[in-house]
């Protein structure tokens, strides 16, 4: 499930492709049919509108061994509502993700997952007699930690809502910002 | 300026603003609205008798004119039946409309009568496509329609009009240009080329020593055969046309060494393997032309271009990757040539790799065993027949198959735009809807449909449409009771197993059911009834024949490299001696 770094060569093991695209109807089955199309999986998958509300983004993280990428981006910006593709270096960006958890407790326990939950400065959102549900946004490092701690009192449901990223304020953040429009 | 029409009345409205003269159509329940305000319009309907006809004829007259084909079918079965040609349309990059009737908005998504999910099913095989939720929006969307279909690398682009969308009214507004560029931001093809990368083209192009033009379909796309053929001359190399540029420079030009690929001639192939310098323009490396990747034109540089930036190093890494419009970046290579040259640059001689090429063209010419008499008649020399004693300029279409490729071979393509096929698909039955589709498009060309008679038998109620419309078309059909090509492979890869390719030599009775559809029948069995039925078929004007010549079936197409392997194996007629024995 998660994207293991390689540590033989210290290289990133996954593509952040933020995708800018027009915030009509079809759009996203429009990219994810080109992935699926060529047996390329997606990894995480973060869509929402942008500042400008005619436009959305699209964050997609797809694991380095499924494919070189240079095709799909290609393929992807042939699309007539996409307007722009960034190939993020995960090493030259920041990348968030949120979690939601639910972990079964019982009520004498409980101040141990709190205390967790204090220390990763997660949120604690719902309190129930055997429950609790706790949230965490961060760095996906970081929440693969705090999962990883969390299973140990037994995880009810999870859910992760994938990366948002956006390039460091860094002049070469942006590896390759592909250009040339698609005909 | 406030004028309000129905959503109907708007989509026939922008049509013609659109310059559209003819529709390929078949009409049905949810499309029913569009074909009333299409009696008191000016744009001609041809009523098919599939909709898969209304596809393919669009395309071959797109094919023909440059201008996009259109056609508009119902919701549903219309809809998936206009999948094929679509599909057709995108790999061959041919410029086309499809519009089709959707359920009422209300009624989407609740499985109702001839509902299907028309852009969803039809997303892989379009350029683009839209469901119009609104009557409003119509004429915006045609003119995108349009605009991307035939920019760019040209291809189909669909409409799905729910019913409802056409029975509202809306206010007539028609965009201007600038209107529809900003509605779509994405969208910027690029045309002009990179300077400094056609520098080094320019460059490279005068190193080289043993360069052959390699010229696909984008060039016709981008109106470029004037430019080519300045550019061919100015560097005085060999140039070869793929399938989908026939045409694209003349056969009897003496730098025209034809068709490379699974069944092009030993010259071409042979020309590409041993080249220092592919100047690729407007092709994509298809696996027909390239067999196994790894052994393509080992020592070849590259120069590609294509405005496409997908197909940039998609098969083939380019040397020099110029992304742009065919027609505006030969022009432009051409000018920086010449001012290389006159800058003193020297071209480097390259007289004796012309010798060479000519060389093999001695060597390994097309060829066939002659028919002994009471042999059976051989479909190269009905080709040759063909070719020889059809009128000049006549427009040639073919299906897929054995016929397609001894059409390629055999023809003289003596100017762009004559040659209809469908070359990336391969849609068997392709030929006549396409041959009345290129009729429509050139009403004064003699058009003649090479098929065999597999294909023959997938599309042929479309020669009924021929007919009733007055669209008198010519059919060639090869009748060697098989389907060919695969009985080819199944005698050469199968070990003659011939399984489920023996059709039937009795029926159909291709003479009646010609006549059936309201044609000429003939029949032709033995060589000396060739010619005059060919004739025959040419001094026909008001009715469309169809001729049925009885063909050998024994007879292969070679040169043949089998998939997969590398070029420099390429099997030439067994009467001929071997390429790689030859080049030892």
């Amino acid at each position: 499930m998660s994207i293991t770094p390689n540590t033989m060569t210290n290289l990133p093991a996954h593509h952040i492709l933020s995708v800018l695209v027009q915030n009509r109807p079809g759009v996203l089955a429009r990219v994810a049919g080109l992935f699926a199309r060529r047996g390329y999986n997606i990894f995480s998958l973060a869509v929402a509108p942008t500042e400008d509300p005619d436009l959305s983004r699209i964050t997609i993280v797809v694991d380095v061994e499924s494919a070189p990428l240079e095709q799909i981006v290609k393929q992807l910006f042939k699309l007539v509502d996409v307007v722009k593709i960034s190939e993020l270096d995960p090493r030259r960006s920041v990348e968030r993700e949120l979690m939601i958890a639910t972990v079964r407790i019982a009520a004498e326990e409980r101040g141990q997952v709190v205390e967790l939950t204090n220390i990763f400065e997660g949120k604690i959102l719902a309190v129930g007699v055997e429950a609790i549900t706790v949230s965490l946004e961060g760095s996906p490092e970081k929440l693969d930690d705090f999962e990883e701690l969390l299973r140990g009192y037994g995880i009810v449901e999870l859910q992760r809502t994938g990366r948002v990223a956006l390039p460091k304020l860094d002049k070469e953040a942006r590896l390759r910002a592909v250009r040339g429009k698609a005909s | 300026m406030s004028e309000k029409i129905t959503g109907a009345q708007a989509l026939i409205r922008a049509l013609e603003k659109e310059k559209v003269d003819t529709i390929f159509g078949l009409p049905g329940g949810c499309i029913l609205p569009a074909y009333d305000p299409l009696l008191s319009s000016p744009i001609r309907h041809i009523l098919v008798r599939h909709e898969q006809g209304a596809g393919h004829m669009a395309e071959g007259y797109a094919h023909v004119t440059g201008r996009p084909g259109v056609a508009m079918v119902t919701s549903g079965p219309a809809a998936t039946n206009m999948v094929t040609p679509l599909c057709d349309a995108y790999m061959d990059s041919i410029p086309m409309i499809c519009i089709t009737g959707q359920v009422s908005t209300t009624a989407i998504g609740t499985d109702a009568f001839q509902e299907c999910d028309t852009v969803g099913i039809t997303r892989s095989v379009t350029k683009h496509n839209e469901l119009i939720m609104s009557p409003d929006e119509i004429p915006l969307m045609v003119r995108q329609a349009f605009h991307i279909a035939t920019t760019g690398r040209p291809g189909p682009v669909l409409l799905d009009l729910p019913k409802d969308v056409l029975q509202n009214s809306m206010t007539w507004h028609w965009p201007s240009d600038e209107e529809v560029i900003d509605s779509l931001p994405g969208y910027r093809p690029t045309m002009k080329g990179h300077p400094r990368m056609i520098k080094e083209a320019a460059r490279l192009i005068l190193e080289a020593k043993q360069p052959v033009l390699y010229v696909g379909g984008g060039v016709l796309k981008a109106r470029a055969a004037e430019a080519l053929l300045e550019l061919a001359e100015l560097v005085d190399a060999p140039v070869v046309t793929t399938l989908m540029a026939r045409g694209a420079i003349p056969d009897e030009h003496p730098l025209c060494i034809g068709m490379p690929g699974m069944h092009g001639n030993a010259t071409a192939v042979t020309a590409m393997q041993k080249s220092d310098l592919l100047v690729t323009l407007g092709a994509r490396f298809d696996d027909r032309i390239t067999g196994k990747v790894d052994a393509f034109a080992p020592d070849a540089k590259i120069i590609h271009v294509d405005i496409d930036p997908a197909e940039q190093g998609k098969v083939r890494r380019p040397d020099v990757p110029i992304v742009g419009d065919c027609r505006l970046v030969i022009e432009e290579i051409v000018k920086a040539l010449k001012d290389m040259l006159q800058g003193g640059a020297v071209k480097p001689d390259i007289s004796a790799w012309k010798s060479r090429v000519s060389g093999w063209q001695e060597q390994f010419p097309l060829h066939y065993a002659a028919a002994e008499p009471g042999d059976a008649l051989k479909p190269q020399y009905c080709l040759e027949q063909l070719r020889d004693n059809s009128p000049e300029g006549t427009i040639l279409c073919s299906g897929v198959g054995q016929h397609q490729m001894w059409s390629s071979q055999y023809w003289n393509f003596s100017e762009p735009y004559t040659w209809v096929n469908s070359g990336g698909l391969g849609t068997m039955g392709f030929s006549i809807p396409a041959a009345i589709g290129a009729k429509v498009g050139r009403p004064d060309r003699t058009v003649w449909a090479v098929d065999g008679d597999g294909c023959f038998q997938m599309t042929a109620q479309e020669l009924v449409t021929a007919s009733v419309e007055r669209i008198p078309i010519k059919v060639a059909v090869l009748n060697n009771s098989y389907l060919g090509m695969v009985r080819q492979w199944q005698e050469m890869f199968y070990e003659e197993r011939y399984s489920e390719v023996y059709l039937s030599p009795e029926v159909p009775d291709f003479v009646k059911w010609a006549e059936a559809m309201g044609c000429v029948g003939i029949r032709v069995e033995s060589p000396e009834e060739v010619q005059p039925a060919i004739e025959k078929a040419n001094s026909i004007d008001d009715r469309s024949v169809v001729v049925e010549f009885r063909v050998d079936a024994s007879e292969k197409v070679f040169p043949m490299i089998p998939a997969g392997q590398s070029n420099d194996d390429i099997l030439l007629h067994p009467d001929q001696c071997s390429v790689r024995e030859y080049l030892r």
